[in-house]
């Protein structure tokens, strides 16, 4: 444990900053979506088929691109690494 | 008359090297926290001598020996913040325990200061590691190998409320808070029944109702009455089956909903008889129903569901408010919480942008859908386990944030704020700024104490013992006077 204190003290950076990190870059991408309530009301059945059946398009669009990011960030070699993540047990 | 709330949560995280043969828990747990430097001396001991975890809230006091590390293994393991929050080695993981604070809002930033705090020091312990190595970091509570590790609930509570009401009245409510709560997990542990995916981490490991230990044999309740507080007025409740959260909504409810039904517990307002029959098989029965339609079993002989046993929790409360105003926030708690419990009759998985057990299983089983896998896919328990890493950039929960598909309760600016700041209106505020303000004079700390040293002269501590005070209004103008600790002193004296 020493070692690792020593290994420490021989560098020193400006490690407590959190404002300036990725935090906020991450953050200005930001979009908010809305839920889609208040639109169920519909004049007619057909009309409201139509609306559910879009809102169906939109969410299976919506799916498409959650994967498609997914995919992106999606741990390469996840059967080792799942294999390998073990713990020791804690409170 | 309830006390006013005063809470705060412990969170140990999953720690792993990934390409080092040699990664061992311990020192890897000991460089990140060293990694992180606010105090350019480090020499700051948490003062053992104030604490007492052996202490039953039953009334007595558990054989076993008090854990106390020499002095550089202290320096070594425990880090104050300027924050007010404690980030220390704990047996093989890291743990950020947050400052005091008197609102679920506050305790959101808080927490979510946390994981950044955490974030921001893995990538400097990396630059630390041998090339080709990479420290990762996850705010979950399982391994999904039999291993859990805690994210522990404090309270603050009127030692007068008998702890034998406590624990009746909490039982019902904890067994089916997860529905609302629970991180979600693929599987099961812990001889559990076998399942494709359960609403709770934490769930499988609770083993008895009321126990002192925190690591085998775990409690729904827990006993340990050590309440960092005038012991003679306060106990603080330390609970330890909840998950830990990524959502900032899910903590939101999570410990406001809890600190709301406590202070209800306080005055006498939990008036129905919801005592489960068996708590500790319906807790399992209930995470791993995600369809929430199993009735568990109660004393009387009743069957309920879940959402219909928190349904009497939400009603109770909302009489309890009719009669006693609550402040705003913990108004908003409440409405809040009686929105979930609508679509939790309705339809959970409605709750993909507030709940994280609905978001992470949205997400698994499109994952499923879309690319043929099932629940035994690797691919799938590696997204269970990414959900919770904390590099923003890898992190499935922080992709759901940044893409807006998540419902923030506190912005970037209000997280980043609580890194860098005590709470103001709790002793937490005198803890952080003595700490940034005479960081060579303090000698150690603990939740309800702060030495100081100069030269030769002795250490003098000053005890903290009420919680809500040392605030900014109680000290701002006692520390603005103060240029060192010695003035401090001297002025605390006159």
């Amino acid at each position: 444990m020493a070692k690792f204190i020593k290994s420490l003290e021989r560098r020193r950076t400006d490690a407590a900053d959190v404002s300036s990190s990725i935090w906020m870059a991450a953050s200005g991408e930001q979009k908010k979506k809305s839920k889609g309530g208040g639109e169920e009301s519909s004049d007619s059945t057909e009309e409201g088929g139509q609306k559910m059946a879009k809102k169906g398009e939109e969410l299976k669009e919506d799916m498409d691109s959650l994967m498609e990011e997914i995919d992106s960030v999606l741990e390469e070699n996840a059967e080792e690494f799942v294999k390998n993540y073990v713990q020791r047990g804690g409170q | 008359m309830a006390i006013p709330t005063v809470m705060g949560t412990e969170i140990e995280f999953g720690i792993i090297v990934k390409n080092d043969p040699d990664f061992d828990p311990i020192s890897s747990c000991v460089l990140l926290v060293n990694a992180y430097r606010e105090d350019p001396e480090g020499r700051i001991l948490w003062d053992y001598d104030q604490e007492n975890p052996l202490a039953d809230a039953r009334g007595f006091q558990v054989d076993g020996e008090k854990y106390t590390p020499n002095q550089q293994e202290n320096i070594a393991r425990n880090k104050t913040l300027i924050n007010g929050a404690r980030y220390y080695v704990d047996h093989a993981h890291p743990e950020y325990s947050s400052p005091e604070v008197t609102n679920a809002r506050d305790l959101v930033a808080h927490e979510k200061a946390g994981e950044r705090i955490l974030e921001v020091s893995r990538r400097e312990a990396n630059m630390l590691l041998p090339e080709g190595a990479l420290m990762l970091l996850h705010k979950n509570n399982s391994d999904r190998k039999g291993n859990s590790y805690g994210c522990h609930e404090n309270y603050l509570m009127d030692r007068r409320t008998s702890f034998k009401r406590i624990v009746e009245n909490l039982l019902p409510f904890f067994v089916t808070r997860q529905i609302y709560c629970g991180a979600g997990k693929v599987g099961s542990e812990n001889r559990s029944h076998p399942c494709d995916f359960q609403i709770s981490q934490r769930a499988d490991f609770f083993e008895t109702e009321v126990a002192l230990d925190t690591m085998v044999k775990r409690p729904i309740i827990n006993t340990r009455d050590e309440p960092h507080a005038d012991r003679e007025k306060y106990r603080r409740l330390h609970m330890i089956v909840g998950d830990s959260n990524m959502s900032e909504y899910t903590i939101y409810l999570r410990n406001g909903v809890t600190a709301l039904i406590l202070s209800m517990i306080e005055d006498g307002a939990i008036d129905r008889d919801l005592a489960l029959s068996n708590p500790v098989r319906s807790i399992k029965e209930v995470s791993h129903d995600s369809n929430l339609k199993k009735e568990i079993l109660l004393d009387n002989g009743k069957r309920m569901t879940a959402v219909q046993i928190q349904s009497e929790f939400l009603e109770m409360a909302l009489t309890y408010a009719a009669r006693n105003p609550l402040d705003p926030c913990t108004q908003d708690v409440l409405e809040k919480w009686q929105h979930v419990m609508t679509c939790l009759r309705e339809d959970p998985m409605d709750l993909a942008r507030e709940i994280d057990w609905v978001a992470k299983k949205q997400l698994l089983e499109g994952f499923i859908e879309r690319k043929g896998a099932d629940w035994e896919d690797s691919r799938v328990q590696m997204l269970d386990l990414q959900y919770h890493d904390t590099r923003p950039d890898k992190g499935l929960y922080y992709m759901l944030e940044r893409q807006g598909r998540v419902e923030r309760i506190c912005s970037d600016e209000e997280i980043n704020a609580a890194a860098h700041n005590p709470p103001d209106d709790t002793r937490a505020f005198f803890r952080g700024e003595c700490l940034r303000r005479y960081p060579g004079e303090v000698f150690g700390v603990n939740w309800d104490s702060i030495s100081f040293a100069q030269g030769e002269d002795p250490v003098r501590r000053i005890m903290m013992s009420e919680p809500l005070k040392g605030s900014r209004v109680h000290v701002e103008d006692l520390l603005n006077r103060s240029e060192s600790a010695t003035e401090l002193l001297e002025n605390l004296e006159s």
